[in-house]
């Protein structure tokens, strides 16, 4: 018999021991990273590509949701932080709210013609809206810059009304970036463990027990997708201040496989953690082994591969088994499979 | 008048029909079974009557008031609830978990997103209560799809409860289960039975028939026959059906 942990008290924090740690160390990456043949310029791309992740796997890892397209998102939220530059105000806040917002309108619109649907079916639509976002991102040349992409996104000051912050620096810009990651992961945490968060979580389960407790399933479905959408756009906003540009190749399906990638290397399926394991492990195998050879993506399909095949649960989960004799995340068949061919949510 | 009634169902997959005329009125209280053989359309009928399925023709009365065609989770909100013939638990929650969720308080809730869902002690009291009355009470903190058979039939009846339902649609409670579980489970039911409307598919006649208040039997997509057990013992229907074994 498996007992599942007594509702721990992490459930009801707003900051564990967990993001403590994990911001103070992130917070000396500047200190130490150079010295480690690394550049702080990873440090930013990690810590937006975690945000992002962590934003997709609402959908992927709390509601089950197989998400394909979420690289348009993403894409959205950076091409609306630099049309907003141009075109509204050229003001930090007032542009990232765009990014969020702009994302999650575009979330909220898929989300609509979606959210009635499940697994293999839900998948493809997804990827069919994210190549209609990306189609339009290349064609629309007047307003976006198509191929060549929109360029000089300038990286506005942080304006406090009492302080302002020039980020044009990357060591400035990362903190800026990891403050904001902070304050996201603490509100995704919240939204995880919240009532909101566990209707989610049953839904992925059993959509028709959820529907039958009085659940209206297809308000979930479209609301945690809006939101995740929403945050992707957010992280895309910071990506386009990273870059001082927006492309549309973010938008691609290609790279959207990336974000499903690392999340499920990571272990996004049993852990909150999950994605971020898998940016980090994916970003440094791509500068490290990516030195070494141009083949590295063949190497990180194989642990892909080898992960969805024999490790289901990722890295997190493979390494909190390890650390738990009596492991409390057992395997779940392959829960990755399960995921798009399994389980109700096939038929 | 009655709680819960059907008038003319008629059901058609394709141009298959399952169900071609059912009516039922179940008034408050009462405990009504409802039999027959495999692919009878019984558990298209509870389909019907929980919002899973539209029927092509006729009406489902909740208390007078039409919920013909409403989505289940609209029925379930107007206080039908109930329980899967195949298991649809939520299998990676705890069984408190399953029932919480089940809660109409949490429902209320169901879109609270500032607040953490464990820092809700009432919520797990709640639940521990109704896991109790089904005998769960130990087995809170065990994963759904840890517990063994028997505990799984009654965590499914337990979600169903935590509605605090005014109808309990039952569809082959005791399906799977070996003689024990079958007692253990008719304890339960007699105990629910005269609290609230009951309406459950058995095959078990020897349950059905100790706690029936009526019974009505699906064949051919009608009622082929209805009445008290007693009633019942002599219709040729249930005759046919193998009831000797205990008349
Ligand atoms: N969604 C559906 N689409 C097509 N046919 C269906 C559907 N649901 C049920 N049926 C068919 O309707 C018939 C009645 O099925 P139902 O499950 O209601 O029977 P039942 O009386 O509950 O049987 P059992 O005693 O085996 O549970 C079956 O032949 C079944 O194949
Ligand atoms: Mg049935």
């Amino acid at each position: 018999m498996t007992i599942t942990p007594p509702p721990s008290s992490d459930a009801t924090r707003l900051v564990t021991p967990a993001m403590l740690v994990l911001w103070l160390v992130l917070a000396t990456v500047p200190l130490w990273i150079a010295k480690v043949g690394l550049y702080p310029y990873l440090g930013i791309e990690i810590l937006i590509w975690s945000l992002y992740a962590l934003a997709f796997n609402l959908v992927l890892g709390t509601a089950g949701l197989p998400s394909f397209g979420h690289g348009a998102y993403f894409g959205i939220g950076a091409y609306a932080f630099g049309l907003c530059q141009f075109n509204v105000v050229a003001n930090l806040w007032v542009c990232l709210v765009a990014a969020f917002a702009v994302a999650g309108l575009a979330g909220a619109l898929v989300a609509l013609f979606i959210s009635h649907r499940r697994g293999i079916y839900y998948a493809f639509m997804t990827i069919a809206f994210g190549q209609i976002f990306w189609t339009l991102a290349i064609k629309s040349h007047g307003i976006t810059g198509g191929e060549d992409g929109l360029l000089k996104i300038a990286r506005l000051p942080a304006d406090f009304g009492v302080a302002s912050f020039n980020l044009n620096d990357n060591v400035a810009f990362y903190y800026f970036v990891l403050v904001l990651f902070a304050l996201a992961v603490m509100a995704m945490w919240r939204l995880t463990h919240s009532p909101y968060g566990r209707v989610v979580a049953a839904i992925k389960q059993s959509e028709t027990r959820a529907a039958h407790l009085g659940y209206n399933v297809w308000i979930y479905k479209a609301s945690i997708f809006t939101l995740s959408a929403a945050i992707s756009g957010l992280a895309g906003g910071l990506f386009a201040m990273a870059q001082l540009a927006a492309f549309p190749d973010v938008m691609s399906l290609h790279q959207s496989g990336y974000v499903v990638m690392m999340t499920l290397v990571g272990g996004g399926l049993v852990s909150f953690w999950g994605p971020v394991v898998g940016v980090f492990v994916f970003l440094i195998a791509r500068d490290v082994i990516g030195a070494l050879t141009n083949a590295w993506m063949l190497y990180f399909g194989l642990l892909f591969i080898a992960i969805v095949l024999f490790r289901p649960e990722g890295i997190a989960g493979a390494v909190s088994a390890a650390f738990q004799k009596h492991s409390l995340i057992r395997r779940q068949g392959n829960s990755a499979m399960r995921l798009l061919f399994g389980g109700e949510r096939w038929r | 008048m009655a709680l819960i009634e059907a008038a003319g169902v008629h059901v058609r997959f394709g141009d298959r029909v399952v169900l071609e005329s059912i009516d039922l009125a179940v008034p408050e209280g009462e405990f009504h079974g409802l039999m027959g053989p495999n692919g009878a359309g019984k558990t298209t009928f509870f389909n019907v009557l929980t919002g899973r399925v539209k029927p092509s023709r006729g009406k489902v009365r909740l208390d007078g008031k039409d919920v013909t065609g409403l989505s289940s989770h609209r029925i379930a909100a107007h206080g039908v609830a109930r329980s899967f013939q195949i298991m649809t638990l939520f299998d990676e929650f705890s069984a408190r978990e399953n029932v919480t969720v089940g809660l109409p308080a949490f429902r209320a809730r169901g879109f609270d997103m500032r607040h953490a869902a464990a820092s809700d002690p009432g919520f797990a009291e709640s639940a521990l209560e109704i896991l109790a009355t089904v005998g769960l009470a130990d087995k809170a903190d065990v994963r759904a799809k840890d517990l063994s058979y028997g505990d799984r039939r009654a965590l499914e009846i337990a979600v169903a409860l935590a509605q605090s339902p005014r109808v309990l649609c039952l569809d082959e409670p005791t399906s799977g289960l070996g003689s024990d579980g079958v007692q253990r489970l008719a304890a339960l039911v007699g105990r629910l039975k005269g609290k609230l409307t009951i309406v459950a598919i058995e095959h078990d006649m020897e349950f059905l028939f100790a706690l029936a208040d009526r019974i009505s039997v699906i064949h051919w997509g009608q009622v082929v026959a209805r009445g008290t057990p007693q009633e019942l013992q002599q219709n040729e229907w249930v005759r046919r059906s193998n009831l000797g074994r205990f008349a």
